[in-house]
This record gives structure tokens, sequence and C-alpha cells, in this order.
């Protein structure tokens, strides 16, 4: 019963909040002061021709080193949980074969996914999308391989090893700035090239393309964890 | 506005998952669901009439024709904080489905009140 009244004054709160929201921000009005900042000053700032991305790297650079600090923890969680499960078990599942054509067609198809996502994240100071995009494609690209043949195994000190460089990469940036007469943490210091051409804005691309590493080693770790949990249960790890 | 509403039923549609339903998988899918609609909301408040991409890949395009590019660099992050949550939160229904041979959380003694 308590329940019942916990849960009523839970979802009267958000529709009472959803209601002021409706009425404070109408559709599809100009609304954005530090939106039209960006739009207006990103261009001669940052040297990106992607917006969204020099929001994400440049002026809140911080705040995605964040980002990418709390995929690491919840890689890291659901490493350790599935390390955890299995302490003590030895047993295997038998998982039915895939068929023909999801063997075949992974195959061809996997090298394909790979070269998006690196374009994806390569580019992602031009076109939409970047690192975050583009290593969630590569790690779906893991992703199939393991559902096609089962017995597969990554290397996982390989994978860590990527993590870790591509983390490095990113912080190394970042404290360099520091060394600049700016003095400012992730301080965009390499020249910003010409725009709209593939290098460009200092050092944007290169930290997409850490980041591009970083989550896909990162996803493609939690796969490896889960698939681990159906197949290897225990076992050697 | 269209928008406005689809994240709305999103949301709505995720809560009832969340509260109503007693299977752990079921109400993961609704967090999920109100994950997609937050970000969903958040999209089309940044939405302004007649607005582009905010990218200047071609010459003739000026900042009044964009739109803002500050809520799709929140939930570009977002998606991808999601989906490695999602994860753990899977890890962590594996461990009780392990301990507790059932994904019931009426039959799961600390998760119920």
């Amino acid at each position: 019963m308590i329940r019942k009244i916990v849960y009523a004054i839970f979802a009267a709160i958000i529709v009472i909040a959803l209601v002021m929201f409706f009425a404070a921000y109408p559709f599809g009005a100009n609304k954005m002061a530090v939106g039209t900042y960006y739009l207006n000053h990103g261009v001669a700032q940052t040297g990106a021709a992607n917006i969204v991305t020099s929001v994400v790297l440049d002026y809140r650079g911080f705040d995605t080193l964040g980002e990418v600090s709390v995929l690491f923890a919840a890689a890291a969680g659901v490493a350790i949980l599935f390390f955890m499960l299995g302490i003590g078990k030895k047993e295997r599942e038998n998982l039915t074969k895939p068929n023909f054509v999801v063997r075949v067609g992974s195959r061809i198809i996997f090298p394909f996914i790979l070269l998006f996502g690196t374009y994806i994240f390569v580019h992602g100071h031009l076109t939409p999308g970047g690192g975050f995009q583009g290593g969630s494609i590569i790690a779906s690209g893991f992703l199939l391989l393991y559902l096609s043949y089962p017995g597969t195994r990554v290397n996982r000190g390989g994978l860590s090893i990527i993590e870790g460089l591509a983390g490095l990469t990113f912080v190394v940036l970042g404290l360099w700035g520091l060394f600049t007469p700016t003095d400012s943490f992730l301080y965009n210091f390499l020249p910003k090239g010409l725009f709209n051409t593939l290098v460009s804005a200092g050092i944007l691309p290169i930290i997409y393309i850490a980041i591009g590493f970083k989550v896909a080693s990162e996803f493609a770790g939690i796969v490896d964890d889960m698939m681990c949990e159906v197949i290897c249960r225990g076992g050697e790890k | 506005m269209i928008y406005y509403v689809g994240s709305f039923l999103l949301i709505a549609i995720g809560l009832y998952a969340v509260i109503v339903k007693k299977n752990l998988i079921k109400i993961l899918i609704g967090l999920n669901l109100i994950a997609s609609g937050v970000n969903l909301l958040i999209i089309s408040v940044g939405y302004i009439k007649g607005g582009t991409a905010p990218i200047f890949s071609r010459a003739g395009l000026n900042a009044k024709m964009m739109v803002d590019p500050i809520p799709q660099a929140l939930t570009l992050t977002a998606i991808v904080i999601d989906a490695s949550e999602l994860a753990l939160a899977v890890a962590f229904v594996v461990l009780l489905y392990r301990h507790y041979k059932t994904l019931d959380i009426k039959k799961i003694r600390s998760l119920k009140w």
C-alpha cells in the first residue's frame, strides 16, 4: 500500500515537471544563448566544421574526459562482476552452432564494419559522428563476430593496452595545454589548418581518434565479458 | 511538437514498465526507454524551426540557419553512457539470477519492500 502511494507521488512529480516544461519551452522557438555564441565563434576558435564536435571536445573537453572515465568505470564494473561470478564454476554451455549464412556473411561484412567505424571517428570534426559513435560501430562488429563464431576470443591484454594508450593520449594532450602560454587544460595548441579538410582543427581529430579506440576497446571488452559468461564460465578466462 | 509528445510517451511507457513489471529484464528495458525518451526530449528542446544540422560543411551556411549544438553534444555522450550502464545493469541481473535462480523481484528477498 505504502509502495503505491510513493509511486503515485513520484509519477505526479514527473507529470508536473513535464507540464511546467512544456509551458516554458515552446517547440521550435529560438531559446539558445550559449549555443548562438558557439555557432558564431566556434569556427574561428576551434577550426572544426562540426560545431557539435567543437562543443564536445573543445568547449566542454573536460566533461568529455569525465564521460570517458564513466565509461571506463562501467566496463571495469562489468569485468569485475563477471570475474566474481566465474569463481568456482567449470561447466560449459552448449550454444547452437550459427547458420552457414550468418558465418560467411559476418566474415564478409566484418572488415567493412571496421572501415566504416574508422571513417566515422576519423571524420568526426567534419561530418556527423565521432569517436563515441565510431567506437560503438567497431564494437558492434566484434559483437557480430562473437555471435557468428561463439569460440572467438579477443586478446584482452591487447585491448587493455589500446584502451590505456588512448586514455593516456587524451590526458597528455590536455596536460600539454598547461605548458602553452595560455595555461589552460585541453588548450587547442596545434595549428588550425585549412578549414573543412581532414587535417584541421588542431588537437580535436587526435582526441576523437583516441576516444574512438578507447570506446571500441571498452565495448569489445564488455562484449567479450558477456560472451565469456555464457561460453567459458570460469575456466581459463 | 510531435517530438515532445513522443518523448513524453516514451518516458511514460518506461516509467510504467519500471513501476509495474516484476521481471528485472523488463525493468531494464523500461529504464532504457526512459533514457531514450529523455534524449529525444533534450534534442527536441534544441530544435529551431527550419534549422539544419550545426555543421559548416559547405559554403553559404550561416549560424542563423542552425539548431542548437549543445543538446546534441550532451546526448551524444549520454547515449554511450546509457549503453555502458545498461551493460553494467545486465551484469548485475546475471549475478542476481545466478544467486537467486529467479528474475522476479517479488522473490528476491533484498529487493522486496
